[in-house]
């Protein structure tokens, strides 16, 4: 225990060294335990609680709020929320995949620029950033309302009926979620690509490789850390978004994002609430575990 | 245009990066099963002109000839033409058969093919006991073995190698060439080798062409272009050389450390001639042509030989045998006729 080392250069017992690190991460773990390990044991507890009459909470632990969310209510079985948890699984997938797809010729276009203005192209995908979602969300409403050219066009075609906007819709959606969590994707992405070694590339044409097997072989594996974290950046959060369905998406398209909004605020059931939060969280850990299972080939995660 | 060459023709190849000539006006004969070898300092454009005979680099004029088919406008991808690159470019995620192999399954060689071609391949660089393993495990002579086996696999027409041996040690490096003239001579297939490294040009090439500012300025056997360069960047690029400024005038060439015969008249009055330093022979006695009285400056052992430099005009002999030379000795240089080349500038 009192062996000496060196440690960057100082002279140090392995005591005081342990004694140093814990004096260093203390804070750090406190503030975790304070404000995420401690409330979401709280979560847990309230998830088996009830509600009361007024909206408060019951203590009489039960799995009613789980049988609930399962879909057994007071009137028989429903797939209500089953399937708004599977739909937002699904956005969540969908906005990620277009995401990529999107981010990768982004990243090819940025990184094959000139060094100078290569940081400019950067910044017009940062600068979005620097406004508020609400407000970028509600961009989306000038864009898509009735009265203009987008919505007009779609008409014409007869993809809406005239007079409409094109929100509220699923279409409405994925536009405001895909333009939301691009950048997410984009910038780590980005990292990977720039370092990226080009004559792997080089090497499979030279082996006679389609386009397909170029990437899969030789881009692929070298920007697979930056595409991890973008994903993983994207899919978390995409899975628990309510603001751009609550606005684009209107009552018909909910994801369970809304549905925990609306527990804990207008419906008062914060119990039911914590219960969709659980079933939320064990689905992302679900989906990531299944992420992460698929890449270990790759011997990257 | 097409020629009748079994080989590769390069036709008046030029290409241009931004203002930079790159490669100006290349024409090349390549025989087929020849070792062939684009030697030049960096910068050169060898790299260019390799990568445009790979297909992964565009000339702005000219054509690219193979077995008499005109191949200046097929992408990489479908040329029968392989490289080795100077970072061999082996991918990561895939084990040494599958690096292999890569090239057989692009072209969806049936498996059974894919098995006996690579095992062949890998018997044949003595990578037979680690298939399996990854490119980082390897070292880097035997990742070099492998980019080697991942293109011969294929059976090219052609085998570009690009620096293959930079990132080698000396002394591996020695012994690779000398494994990779057997393999070639072994094949029979067509090398194209890039390299900055004379010693490795003379060791492994049938032919060599020495590239400076994207042009060819010689063309010959390794004995040509050793024995007889050109001028006086081929002289100093190409092993060492004594160069000799002065006028010929009156049948001698005059220089400042004395008048020299020469074999025949040279196509300049004023201009330099080359001397190799393993050429001019040490006496103690004056020799009856071209005799240079000087004096030793300093020596350098260099094991085999050494090397000895003599004042005036900082001489340079190459001696292998060991005499106790001193510093101020006091001898005899026969610069022969024969010896001294003349350089056209």
């Amino acid at each position: 225990m009192n062996r000496l080392i060196i440690w960057y250069g100082e002279l140090l017992t392995q005591k005081k060294l342990i004694k140093r690190g814990a004096l260093f991460l203390t804070p750090g773990m406190l503030w975790l335990m304070i404000f995420l390990v401690l409330p979401g044991l709280i979560l847990i507890l309230v998830s088996f609680a009830g509600r009361g009459a007024y909206g408060e909470l019951v203590w009489d632990f039960g799995l009613a709020n789980y049988k609930r969310l399962a879909g057994y209510g007071i009137f028989g079985w429903t797939a209500d929320y089953i399937v708004i948890l599977l739909r937002s699984v699904w956005v969540a997938f969908v906005t990620t995949g277009l995401a990529v797809v999107l981010s990768y010729p982004l990243c090819f276009f940025i990184a094959r620029k000139p060094e100078r203005s290569r940081y400019m192209w950067l910044m017009m995908v940062i600068i979005p950033f620097w406004t508020n979602m609400v407000i970028r969300t509600y961009s989306w409403f000038l864009i898509l309302a009735p009265e203009l050219p987008f919505a007009k066009l779609a008409a014409c075609f007869k993809i809406i009926s005239p007079g409409m906007g094109l929100y509220p819709s699923a279409f409405a959606v994925y536009l405001g979620m895909i333009s939301m969590f691009l950048p997410f994707v984009a910038l780590p992405l980005f990292s990977s690509v720039e370092r990226m070694d080009w004559t792997l590339v080089e090497a499979a044409q030279d082996l006679y490789s389609s386009n397909i097997r170029i990437f899969m072989h030789a881009i692929l594996p070298q920007t697979l850390p930056g595409l991890s974290v973008g994903v993983i950046l994207t899919f978390v959060p995409a899975m628990g978004m309510f603001v751009v369905p609550d606005l684009l998406g209107g009552a018909k398209y909910m994801l369970v994002g809304n549905l925990i909004q609306q527990q804990f605020g207008a419906s008062r059931d914060w119990a039911f609430g914590a219960a969709i939060s659980m079933g939320l969280m064990v689905l992302t850990m679900f989906s990531l575990y299944l992420y992460r299972r698929k890449n270990k080939g790759m011997d990257l995660l | 245009m097409i020629t009748d060459n079994k080989g590769l023709s390069l036709q008046g190849i030029n290409k241009t990066y931004g203002k930079v000539n790159a490669v100006k006006d290349v024409t090349l004969d390549i025989n087929s099963g020849e070792f062939f070898t684009l030697l030049g300092p960096s910068g050169c454009g060898k790299t260019t002109l390799l990568r445009m005979i790979a297909g992964l680099e565009l000339q702005d004029s000219g054509s690219v000839i193979l077995e008499g088919q005109d191949i200046t406008r097929l992408p990489a991808i479908k040329r029968q033409i392989n490289t080795v690159f100077q970072s061999y470019a082996l991918f990561p995620h895939l084990n040494i058969f599958e690096n292999i192999a890569f090239g057989l399954r692009s072209r969806k060689v049936p498996e059974k093919e894919v098995q006996t071609r690579v095992q062949e391949a890998l018997d044949m660089l003595e990578l037979g006991t680690m298939p399996n393993r990854y490119p980082h495990q390897l070292s880097g002579g035997q990742n070099q073995r492998v980019a080697l086996a991942r293109a011969l696999v294929n059976e090219p027409k052609v085998l570009l190698l690009d620096e293959p041996m930079s990132a080698l040690d000396a002394k591996l490096r020695a012994q690779v060439q000398v494994e990779l003239r057997r393999l070639q001579q072994k094949l029979g297939h067509t090398f194209i080798l890039v390299t900055h490294d004379q010693d490795e040009a003379l060791v492994v090439s049938d032919r060599i062409a020495v590239m400076k500012d994207g042009q060819i300025i010689q063309f010959g056997t390794p004995e040509e272009v050793y024995d007889l360069p050109k001028n006086r960047f081929i002289a100093q690029f190409l092993g060492a050389a004594n160069l000799l400024a002065g006028r010929f005038h009156d049948g001698m060439f005059h220089t400042d450390i004395g008048p020299l015969e020469l074999e025949g008249p040279p196509p300049w009055e004023r201009g330099v001639i080359a001397i190799r330093p393993e050429w001019i022979k040490l006496s103690d006695t004056k020799p009856e042509k071209n005799g240079i009285k000087a004096k030793v400056s300093e020596i350098i052992y260099r094991g085999t030989n050494l090397d000895i430099w003599f004042e005036p005009g900082a001489i340079r002999v190459r001696s292998s045998t060991y005499k106790n030379f001193k510093i101020g000795d006091e001898l005899w240089l026969d610069l022969a006729a024969e010896e001294l080349v003349v350089l056209n500038e």
